[in-house]
Parts: structure tokens; sequence; C-alpha cells
């Protein structure tokens, strides 16, 4: 059987992982879920790669799970499903991670791209948890990511409904952050990569953590956590660097210490 | 599907869409919208495509909806009106604009309700000389659909549009080219001759180049300008990207004519 996860190292310090199941417009298998999480954390231990990429293919990001996979499991079955584990891996990554969204990002697939940090998505994209169409619902973050990143009313009817959104309303609702020409998007996405692959590592790494607890802590504790990553930056090397280049007016060298 | 209503071919990248129900005017009952969302379909998944041509036979371009299908008895339920043009005419106008390739339209009579708003959603439309265009949704209670109420005020300015569709009055081909609603008027006689040779020409040119300037215009249409600058450079670097440009180049500077592929 062909892999369905294609690794690639772009541009400097940037890794790409290509989902490449177009026979099933890469539908998230247990086989897949599993090379994904493998291969974020390889990514994470890698020293020379500092940012990731997530991309599918033109017509779809990841259109769902694999229903006959689920279909197969009772309930014992899924109290032990190995999904959980691989989604608690990709949940954990430290370092960035882009999703590049075209086509099809529905179920599992539009729970992989809110794992992400930063979604671009192309104007092709479509958003949706057609979970309920199944009677199920969905079972990978989509009921709770979903509420804290757009709000509770189009996430009910996104829920609710099964129906989709495109890629214009998701940036409206701030599921995206931009939207580009489909053929651009990936490129969009390693431009961007790029882009914070240059910065000090640590306080990327730092600046990652802090706003992801924005989204479960209260305000002072949250504060709190800021504050004390900003002095623990106090004793970077990078920070000197960064503070003396802008000084300097020169670009800044960072080495990630 | 085997077409009755329609007349439907694509030769050499060049498809000929052709309305055919000339003695109710071309207007369209379901079984037409079905062979014209069949024929869409195949458009849209045909990647040697570089034109479409859009015509009507006998003397009128197109009557817009069937209304005898639309009969309302005093004491039957009330219509639904939003789901004939959710099935049909939003899918049409939706696929004529975003078609990859330039759309001629050529009007060769009257075009009434949706028939003339179709025209406007084409690329480059051709009048015969007594064709003449008809809001005629004012008429009969209804408001003008197939993208008609966003064309018009973006064609020819928000007071013509509006007188053109509360007072629903026709409109020639020589006014409407006066307007800015069409491309040109053409004599009666010639303009099927005139329009396949559009669609010739254009079968010949960078057809993909083409595709995205449609884009851009379209977009232009609801983008402020700082966004619009933004999609040029994308849409140039995709451009840039193109067999067609280097041919384009080459011959230029070779001082040949250039053989584009549409790619």
């Amino acid at each position: 059987m062909p892999h369905p996860l294609l690794v690639d190292n772009p541009r400097p310090g940037v890794r790409l992982l290509t989902l490449h199941r177009p026979e099933a417009l890469n539908a998230l298998d247990d086989a897949l879920l599993k090379a994904l999480a493998d291969a974020m954390e390889e990514a994470a231990r890698d020293p020379e790669v500092r940012v990731l990429v997530i991309a599918g293919s033109a017509r779809a990001f990841a259109a769902g799970a694999d229903i006959h996979e689920m279909a197969g499991r009772d309930m014992l079955g899924m109290l032990e499903d190995p999904r959980v584990g691989h989604w608690q891996r990709i949940a954990s990554c430290p370092k960035p991670l882009i999703a590049a969204v075209n086509g099809l990002a529905l179920g599992a697939g539009c729970e992989l791209a809110m794992h992400a940090d930063v979604i671009i998505a192309g104007h092709s994209a479509r958003f949706g948890q057609p979970e309920i169409n199944l009677g199920i619902i969905p079972g990978a973050g989509g009921t709770q990511r979903l509420m804290r990143v757009v709000g509770k009313s189009l996430a009910m009817q996104m829920v609710l409904t099964g129906q989709p959104i495109d890629a214009r309303q998701a940036l409206a609702a701030g599921l995206v952050s931009e939207i580009t020409q489909a053929e651009l998007t990936v490129e969009r996405a390693l431009e961007m990569a790029r882009t914070i692959a240059a910065k000090a590592p640590v306080a990327v790494r730092l600046a990652k953590e802090a706003l992801l607890k924005a989204m479960d802590m209260d305000l002072a504790s949250g504060l709190r956590f800021e504050r004390q990553a900003f002095a623990l930056l106090a004793g970077t090397v990078d920070r000197t660097e960064g503070i003396r280049a802008f000084q300097e007016k020169r670009p800044a060298v960072f080495n990630g210490r | 599907m085997t077409y009755q209503h329609i007349l439907f071919s694509i030769e050499g990248g060049v498809a000929h869409l052709s309305l055919n129900r000339p003695d109710q005017l071309n207007s369209f009952n379901s079984r037409m919208q079905d062979e014209v969302l069949d024929a869409l379909a195949r458009l849209r998944r045909d990647s040697s495509l570089r034109v479409l041509l859009l015509t009507a036979e006998g003397r009128g371009f197109c009557a817009g909806q069937d209304l005898a299908e639309r009969a309302v008895a005093p004491d039957a339920e009330v219509p639904d009106l939003g789901a004939s043009i959710e099935r049909f005419y939003n899918p049409l106008a939706r696929t004529l604009t975003e078609l990859p390739v330039p759309v001629i339209c050529a009007v060769n009579g009257v075009a009434a309700g949706a028939g003339a708003n179709i025209p406007l959603a084409c690329d480059l439309v051709l009048a015969g000389r007594s064709a003449s265009f008809i809001q005629a949704f004012c008429k009969i209670g209804l408001i003008p659909d197939s993208g008609g109420t966003w064309m018009l005020p973006r064609l020819v300015g928000m007071a013509r549009a509006k007188a053109l569709t509360l007072l629903g009055e026709r409109l020639s081909a020589e006014d409407a080219q006066g307007l800015g609603l069409i491309y040109k008027v053409v004599d009666d006689q010639v303009l099927r001759d005139e329009a396949m040779a559009l669609a010739r020409h254009l079968a010949t040119q960078p057809t993909h180049g083409l595709g995205l300037i449609k884009r851009a215009l379209h977009a232009s249409l609801d983008n402020d300008f700082q966004t619009q600058l933004s999609l040029e450079r994308d849409l140039q670097r995709l451009a840039g990207r193109s067999e067609d440009y280097r041919e384009g180049v080459s011959a230029f500077m070779a001082k040949r004519t250039p053989t584009f592929k549409g790619c």
C-alpha cells in the first residue's frame, strides 16, 4: 500500500506534510492519522524543523474520518479507540502548525484543520461538521474548538445542520486567517511558515503556548503565564540579539538559544 | 441525456449551446432547465474547453420562465419560487460567470425576464439590431432574478437600473449598447456569423490568461482597491506560469505569430 503521507522540506526550517489518499479524498483513517501523529512527533524532535505545514489536495484537505472503520466499532471499541491517542499527539505539537486548506475540510478534516495554529484557505475551501447526518457527533474537538473560534450561533448551526460553510464565511467567522487563490494556498502557507521559521524559536514556542492558554484559562491566569514566559525569554541569547539588531538597524540572526 | 429543447455541441474547444424552443420564445420549462444544467455540467468537466457560445433558435432569444408551468389557481398553495431559483437560475448565472473561459452570448430577438439577465452573466454580448431587453418581472409582481439586481446597477448605474426594473419598458438593442449593458449591436443577418467568428478567434487565444482576466474583473466588483491589487499580484503569478505566456513572449521576441494552447 502506498504511504498516505508525503513528507517534504520545501523551505529552510519548514516541513510540509501532505495528506495523500486521493482515492478517498484524504479521509483520515487510523493508518493516516497515526502516520500524521508520528510525522509530527518526529518533526517536533528535529531541530532543523521550526514550522510545520499540513496540506491536502486541490479537491480535499480531508473529507472526514473513515466511515467503514468507524462502523466496525461498538461502544467498547470506541472507548479503546486508538485514534484518541493519535489526536492527543497531534494536539501537543510544540511547533507552529499551519493548515493549507483547499476543497473539503469536513468532519475529522475540519477538526484536523482546527488543530493547526493558523489556517490559510483557498477560495474553494469548505468547512463543515457533517457527523450529525450519520447519527453521530464530532469526536475530535469539533464541538469544542469550533465553539471557541466561531462562536455559539454558527457553531451550533454547523454541528446541528451538518451543512458546510465556504471560505468567505470561514474568514468572516475567524475560522481562517486568510483566503487566497486555490492554486496559491500551499505557497502562501509555506511563505508564512518561512517567515515564522526565521524568528527566535524559543520566543515562537512560548508565544504559541501563551496564545493557546487564552483558549482555556481565565484572564488573570493567562496574564500570569504570559508574564512568566516574558521573563523567561530574558534569559535567551536570541533576545539580546533581537534587541541589538533592532538598535543597530540590521536583520537579526537567531540561533535558538 | 438526450436534448429536446437545446442544441449542444463541443468541437475544437468551442462549445455551442443554443436554446431551442422557438415556438415558446425559448422560455424555460423544467425539461429545458434540466437539459441546460446537464450541458453546463459537461462544460465544467471539459478541460479542453476554450470558449462558450450561447445562442437561441427562432425569432426570440429567451422569454425567461415559462409561465404555463406557473399557473397559480386562487385556491392553490403559495408557490415557492425560491426553489427554482436555487435549482436552476442561480446555478446558471453562477456557472456562466465562473467558467474559466470566455462566454459569448448572441441575443437574436426579445430577451425578457430571466432571459434578459442571462446575457448579463456572459462576458461578451452581441445583439441583433431587432433584439430587445425587457425586465418584465415588475409586471407580474416579481423581482429581477438570475443576478439581474446585482448586475444592472453595476453596468448602467443605480438610476437607470431602477428605471429599467421598476417600469419594465422595452429596451432596444441600440439603447442597451448605449447604456453599456451589452458589448455591441450588429445587423440581424450577420449576428450568428459574427458571434461564431468571435468564438473561433477566442478559441485560439491564451485561454488560461483570459479566464484569469475574467476572474479578476468579477472579483473587482466587490473588492476594495488594496485587495484587488493583491489579487492582481496572485493571478499574475499564476498567469506567468502558463505555457501560453512563454509562447507569447517568445513569439513577440521572434516577431512571429504565437500558437497558444490555452494552458
